[in-house]
This record gives structure tokens, C-alpha cells and sequence, in this order.
């Protein structure tokens, strides 16, 4: 099972830039990892603390969040909040024994198709590395 | 898949008959959700809303999976890609079912339109808008209009004269009555939405009263400088200037500025200020004049900010600003032009004129260390550059090229035309430029010939470095200011480069000429008319529709904690006396922050409900 192992991610990408970073991924044939799944949100600010609880809950592996580089947010400043809140989820996260690497929040403007390969790919590697996230962790979560 | 009616598959869905197909199943099978899985949202979502509603449903019970960018063109592993496509799906089937119906809300479209920059792309959207009877707002940072196209002397391939060209369309600008024309200016702030824009321009004084000055630069002859010393920005500092100018002498407005760096009153206090005496009653000189705020709203802008030429100092051996006889191509093109600081006539830094010249392709483009991407321009203006050099001088002219790039109208002949006069062609990179070490002032070329397959040393009198085309270095803050993306080289980023050239992802805003990446005179010109199009567009149609997506307070459940109030970017949000919050539906822009904060899940937002993510979270990690 270990080596066979395809981790799962729940990536919640911001409409306006990663999204879109994704997007443009898709139009250049940019190939790489099949294992995340896109919710879109309209700002990396949207992302309530319980969706990314609810993703473990559920059995995901990983959860990434993508958002505008700081400062480029298209309402502004959402990407600080969505900062502020992924850096006490982390936390949290620790507390209940999720792994650090199964949580990330990554900056990928529009422009930037390339990095959505880089960051997925980056992430679903480390995820492989660590094996499945296990049921009894998953109950204790939820 | 529960709650699957009907699973249909058609190849172009988004096509006529696709659309047709949607709305007779609506009617033949009582359909109440849609979900259609194809390509992005960004591409289609609007169409097939559109044709969920005429079939009779409301639009927004209808749900678009990206199945094509995010999936079937991005995984080469097929089963892993159909895998993940079935949880896009089935979390979209899971999401669809509790959408609601919803409104869409409108916005009144503000008639008057701002345009920033006033080059060649400004120039010719302001007065199509103006000629539609729209009041334009004209807003340009240097003391005239114009833009790099007044600094040149012909223009490839058909070597019309620019100023005779260009400056009908300058003096046009001025007389329109509706346009404003705000030169010496920039814009400060932008708030607001499509349709109602609030913009804050800050007026740079320029020490003379607009309205008393008559331009008969008057001011200019009786400085107390007798000679100009001040390095003139408009040759590039090949020529000189005095403390009180004029940019050109078509430059619009026709009205001079003061220079408080080099204006012996600013410096002293102590001038004679034979400026003012001779402007006598006219009085339009004010050494006091302050900057200016002006404030106006309009519906739409046009980004036309332009470009700015490659800086060759950072290719240090190419020996710009080193060797006095090493000049970039608009250097060159102000001492070809008739009205340029040498009155056209071509002579060296040192004095002599040139016998041979050499002209160096791509600086600063197609290069890995500088910019990835070709300038475009860079080789028909070379060619121009070649016979310009050639017709007054005669001297023998050298191109050095990578490739020779003659895709537009008329270019390949160009081209030809130019090889015929007898101009000759290297194909090489220049790898170095170095002192002939002679004393004669001369330079060598140093560059491996690739159709000959050797290295030549070729000297030359005269280098000229052809330099790409750049983002203006602060396309940074200006694309903040307007909420607008740039594309990885720098330059603006339209909101797709196939079917919205000239949209950006801030509605309302449009983008034209070189401020969205190097392209030539017709090209930027088709992209002003374009620009000036869609925001008539918008004007004429008098509303626009907006999304839904806005956030709402459930006001029994709020507790009253004000938690959500500092986090709204724009001040949605009011507290009311009952203690609950209450979101204005027309300030709040709809990007969900306070949902996501709110500690009572009271805030909630049309579109992207908690449920409906949930859901959706459930359809992606639902093991099948
Ligand atoms: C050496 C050279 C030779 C060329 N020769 C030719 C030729 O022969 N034929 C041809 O077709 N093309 C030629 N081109 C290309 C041509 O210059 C461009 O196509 C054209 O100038 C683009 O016009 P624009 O209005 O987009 O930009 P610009 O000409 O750069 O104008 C932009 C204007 O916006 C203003 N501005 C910038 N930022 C702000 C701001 N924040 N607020 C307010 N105002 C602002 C600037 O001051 C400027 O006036 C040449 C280019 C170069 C470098
Ligand atoms: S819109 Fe991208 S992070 Fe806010």
C-alpha cells in the first residue's frame, strides 16, 4: 500500500490569481500531479478555518490554499486575513497531530502557471513521502 | 451518481446546439440543477448561465466543472486524470443542489470615461470616445502629450513623418471640447466599481497659470540663463534646456514649465525674473502655485501608460555610457529627426560624423539574462534606423541580427527595400564591443558571424543599440492602483489574450497600447479603437449587471460582536442600533473575508454558501 499510495489534496484557490494561475497551467500544457482538487473561492480570505477542518475530517491528505501575492489581493488585503488565520490553524493543526506539510498556503499570481506545477508537485511528493493521513488520527479530528 | 437525472455528452457544449441541448432537456425532463463539466468557469460560466435562463431556470441553479484547464490538459496519467474529474463532478452534483435562486444587481454606468497616458494609445482612445460624445478625462504625467511617438522622426515601414502624423491628433485633443486634458498630472487614488469610479488626480504645479499663459514662450527668450545648461529629457539629454521650457515645440498644451530644480528664483530667491517682466500683463507666471487635487467620478478607464526603452547599461560590455560613441536607437531617433537637438544632421559625441555604423539587435530582449520575450519593433525600426543613417549620411551601415523578424503588413518588403539601399546584414549575436585601441575613436564589433560559421571584428564609428521595450518600472503600483494583474514579463495583463485583448479582470478597466506589452504604432492604435469600443460599450448600455455573490448578515443569529467591521476593505459594513451588523449590498464586493471570520456564522454569501462548500468538499473525498 505505502509505495502505491496517491495522496489526495483539497486546494482552495482565490478566483482572481490562482485560480487563474491554474488556469493558465491548462492553456500551456503544463503537465503535473493529478492528485489535487480545485474549490474555488472568490478570495483566499474566504477560507473558513472549518473548511480546512472539514477536509481532514473527511480523510483529505493534504489541504492547500492559494492566494494573490500580499498586496496584489483583488479586494485588497483578503490574502493577509486568510494569512493570519492559516498561521493559527497551523497551530491547531500541530496540536492535533497533523503533519506541517499537509497544510500549506502559497502565493501564485495569474502570470505564474508554472508554479501551481511546482507547488503541487512539490507537495504531492512530500505527501507520498508521509503515507496516508490514518482513520484513527481522522476520527479524532472530526 | 445520486441525484443525477440525466448525464449527457456532446462535444462543444458551449456551441449552439450544445446550449439547445441543455435547454430542451431543461423543458423535456424537468430539470431544476445544472451542472455542466468542460472547460473554465472563466471561459463559459456566463454562457451557459445564459442558457440555463432561457430555458426558463434561474440562472444561478447552475454549476460549471473545470474539467479541461484544471484537468484533461494538465495530467498525462489518464486514469488518475479520470479519477480526479469524478470528484470534480461529483462535487459539483453535490453543490448544485443547494443553490438557490438569485438575482443579479445592476449598476448604473457613469457616462464620462478616464483615460491615463496620453501616447499614441491615449491620444486615439480619447478622441474616438469624444467623438462619440462621451466626456473624456485626459491624464498624462509628462508636461505634454505625445508619448515616445513625438520623439521619432519617420515611422516604419512606410517612413511617414511622426510629427505630421501625430501632432494633427495632438492639437485634435485639445480643441475637443470633450475632452480634459490634465498634462503634468497623475492619478492618486481609485475607489469605487465598475460604472463609478471615484479617481483623485494630483496636479504637479508647473509654476504657470493655464489659463493666462498663451504660449508665445516669450518667458523662454528673456531667462536670465542666456544659454540653455540644463540636460533636456526629451532629446534624452543630447540637447539642453533652460529652467523655463517647452518640451517640443508642437508639445500640447502649448504652455511652459518651470523647472524648481534649476530656477534661480527657487534656488535663491534672488532672480531678476525677467520672465515675469516680459510677461507683463499676461501675469501667468506664479512661483507660488501649489499642486492641485482634482476629484471626479467616471464609469470606465483606458490604461494607455505605455512603455519604456531598455536600460543597455545593465549589458555592461556592450560599453553604453562608457564609450561616448555607443547611442540607444531613441537617442538615435532624436538625431535623425529634423527637430532633434542636432537638427537632424548626424554627428558624433565627439564631433566627427560617421563612416561606418553599426546597429546591434535585441538589447535587452530574447535574452535569458535581460527579457525572455522579443520587443517586436526592435527589428523594422533598426531597418528604418539603417536607411535614415544611410539617406544623410551615407555612410556604410552594418546590422547585426539574431533573426530578422518582418511579420506585419508591408514589413518583409520594408525589409528588402532596405537590403537594396545597400545596407548590410550580420547574422550574429554581439558578444562584445570594445576601443579599436588606435586612438581613432573607434569601436570594434566583436560577434560570431552564424551563416559564415566564424567570429568577425568588425570597426565601426558609430554603435547604436537597438533596446527592447520594457514595463514602466512602476506598472507595479500603477496595476495596484486600478485592482489590475500584470503578466510574468511585467506588462499588464489583459483578461484573455485571445478574446478580451483590451479587458482586465477589474471590469470597467481596458488596457491599450504598450502598457500591455511591446507592439508597434497600427497595432497599438487597433487596441486604443478597441479599448475605446468596449468602453462605449458599457456607456451605451447604461447599466451593468453585476454578480451576486455578495455577503449577507443572518441578523438573529449575529451577536453583535463587530468582529467583521474592521476586516471590509470598503467599509460595507455598518453596526446597527439593534446591535447587529448589517452589509450594504452595493459597497460589498463580494470576496466572502467576514463570512469566513464571523465567529457565529451569521455572515453568509450568496454563491459560496458554507453548505455549498461543504458539499463540495464531501463530493471530492467521498472514497466511491
Ligand atoms: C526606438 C523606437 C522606435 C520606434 N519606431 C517605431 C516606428 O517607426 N513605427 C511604429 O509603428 N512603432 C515604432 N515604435 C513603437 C512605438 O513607440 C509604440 O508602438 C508606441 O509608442 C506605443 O504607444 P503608447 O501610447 O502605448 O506608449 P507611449 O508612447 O510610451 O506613451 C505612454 C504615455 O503615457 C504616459 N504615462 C506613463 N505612465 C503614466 C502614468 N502613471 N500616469 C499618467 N501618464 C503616464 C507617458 O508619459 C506617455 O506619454 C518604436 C519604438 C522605439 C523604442
Ligand atoms: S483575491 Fe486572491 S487572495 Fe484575495
Amino acid at each position: 500500500m505505502p509505495e502505491a499510495f496517491e495522496p489526495k489534496i483539497v486546494a482552495f484557490f482565490c478566483n482572481w490569481c490562482t485560480y487563474l494561475a491554474a488556469d493558465l497551467a491548462g492553456t500551456s500544457r503544463i503537465k503535473y500531479a493529478p492528485n489535487a482538487r480545485v474549490v474555488r473561492v472568490m478570495c483566499s480570505g474566504r477560507v473558513d478555518p472549518q473548511f480546512v477542518m472539514d477536509a481532514f475530517a473527511k480523510g483529505a491528505d493534504g489541504v492547500l490554499i492559494g492566494g494573490c501575492h500580499p498586496g496584489d489581493c483583488h479586494y485588497q488585503e483578503g490574502n493577509y486575513k486568510a494569512l493570519r488565520r492559516v498561521e493559527l490553524l497551523k497551530r491547531l493543526l500541530r496540536q492535533m497531530g497533523v503533519e506541517e506539510e499537509r497544510f500549506r498556503l502559497e502565493w501564485i499570481s495569474a502570470a505564474e502557471g508554472e508554479r501551481v506545477k511546482i507547488v503541487i508537485d512539490d507537495m504531492v511528493e512530500k505527501l507520498r513521502a508521509l503515507g496516508p493521513r490514518v482513520p484513527a488520527r481522522r476520527q479524532e479530528v472530526a | 451518481m445520486p441525484g443525477v437525472a440525466l448525464a449527457r455528452e456532446y462535444k462543444y457544449m458551449c456551441s449552439d446546439p450544445g446550449q439547445e441541448l441543455i435547454r430542451q432537456d431543461i423543458r423535456d425532463h424537468g430539470l431544476d440543477r445544472i451542472v455542466v463539466a468542460a472547460c473554465s468557469p472563466h471561459l463559459h460560466e456566463k454562457t451557459f448561465r445564459h442558457a440555463v435562463a432561457e430555458a426558463g431556470l434561474n440562472p444561478y441553479y447552475f454549476h460549471m466543472v473545470n474539467l479541461r484547464e484544471h484537468d484533461s490538459w494538465v495530467h498525462a496519467d489518464k486514469p488518475a486524470a479520470a479519477a480526479k474529474a469524478m470528484d470534480l463532478i461529483r462535487a459539483a452534483v453535490r453543490r448544485v443542489r443547494w443553490h438557490v435562486p438569485l438575482e443579479r444587481r445592476q449598476a448604473p454606468i457613469h457616462a464620462n470615461a478616464l483615460v491615463v497616458g496620453g501616447g499614441i494609445a491615449g491620444i486615439d482612445a480619447a478622441l474616438t470616445l469624444a467623438s462619440a460624445g462621451k466626456h473624456v478625462y485626459l491624464v498624462e504625467r509628462e508636461p505634454t502629450i505625445g508619448g515616445h511617438m513625438a520623439q521619432f522622426d519617420k515611422t516604419f515601414p512606410t517612413l511617414d513623418c511622426a510629427a505630421c502624423i501625430l501632432t494633427p491628433k495632438m492639437t485634435a485633443v485639445k480643441s475637443n471640447p470633450n475632452i480634459t486634458l490634465w498634462s503634468y498630472s497623475e492619478v492618486r487614488r481609485v475607489e469605487g466599481y465598475v460604472g463609478n469610479y471615484d479617481v483623485e488626480i494630483r496636479r504637479k504645479p508647473r509654476y504657470i497659470i493655464e489659463d493666462l499663459c498663451v504660449g508665445c514662450l516669450e518667458c523662454i527668450q528673456a531667462c536670465v540663463f542666456k544659454q540653455a545648461k540644463v540636460p533636456d529629457e526629451f532629446n534624452l539629454g543630447l540637447g539642453k534646456r533652460k529652467p523655463v521650457y517647452i518640451p517640443f515645440p508642437q508639445a500640447v498644451p502649448q504652455l511652459v514649465v518651470i523647472d524648481p530644480e534649476t530656477c534661480i528664483e527657487f534656488k535663491s530667491g534672488k532672480c531678476k525674473k525677467t520672465c515675469v517682466e516680459v510677461c507683463a500683463e499676461r501675469n501667468a507666471i506664479d512661483f507660488k502655485q501649489k499642486e492641485k487635487i482634482e476629484n471626479i467620478r467616471v464609469g470606465t478607464i483606458i490604461l494607455a501608460t505605455g512603455f519604456e526603452t531598455f536600460d543597455p547599461v545593465r549589458v555592461p560590455y556592450y560599453g553604453y555610457g562608457l564609450y561616448p560613441n555607443v547611442y540607444t536607437s531613441l537617442e538615435v531617433e532624436r538625431l535623425v529627426n529634423a527637430s532633434g537637438p542636432t537638427g537632424g544632421e548626424i554627428v558624433l559625441r565627439d564631433g566627427r560624423k560617421p563612416a561606418t555604423v553599426g546597429i546591434v539587435h535585441c538589447v535587452g530582449s530574447r535574452d535569458v539574462n535581460t527579457n525572455r520575450y522579443c520587443s517586436r519593433v526592435c527589428c523594422m525600426y533598426s531597418l528604418k534606423l539603417a536607411h535614415l543613417i544611410k539617406e544623410k549620411t551615407g555612410a556604410e551601415v552594418i546590422e547585426f541580427y539574431i533573426d530578422m523578424r518582418a511579420p506585419g503588413k508591408a514589413f518583409e518588403e520594408f525589409y528588402n527595400r532596405v537590403a537594396e539601399e545597400g545596407v548590410s546584414f550580420v547574422r550574429g549575436k554581439v558578444a562584445d564591443i570594445y576601443p579599436a585601441g588606435n586612438g581613432d575613436g573607434r569601436l570594434i564589433l566583436q560577434a560570431e558571424d552564424t551563416l559564415l560559421g566564424m567570429v568577425r571584428k568588425i570597426p565601426v564609428d558609430m554603435v547604436v543599440l537597438s533596446v527592447g521595450l520594457e514595463p514602466r518600472p512602476d506598472a507595479n503600483d500603477v496595476r495596484r492602483l486600478f485592482n489590475i494583474g500584470c503578466s510574468g514579463d511585467g506588462f499588464f495583463l489583459e483578461r484573455h489574450p485571445k478574446l478580451a485583448p483590451v479587458s482586465t479582470f477589474a471590469d470597467g478597466i481596458f488596457v491599450a497600447g504598450c502598457c500591455q506589452g511591446p507592439k508597434d504604432i497600427p497595432d497599438t492604435v487597433a487596441q486604443s479603437g478597441a479599448a475605446a469600443a468596449q468602453a462605449l460599450a458599457l456607456i451605451d448600455a447604461g447599466v451593468i449587471e453585476l454578480e451576486p455573490n455578495t455577503a449577507y448578515v443572518t441578523e438573529d443569529a449575529c451577536c453583535g460582536c463587530k468582529t467583521c467591521i474592521p476586516l471590509c476593505p470598503y467599509s460595507a459594513i455598518s453596526f446597527l442600533e439593534e446591535k447587529k451588523a448589517r452589509i450594504n449590498e452595493v459597497l460589498c464586493k463580494g470576496c466572502g473575508t467576514c463570512v469566513a471570520a464571523c465567529p457565529s456564522g451569521s455572515i453568509r454569501q450568496n454563491l459560496f454558501e458554507d453548505q455549498q462548500i461543504f458539499e463540495e468538499i464531501g463530493g471530492i473525498l467521498t472514497y466511491a
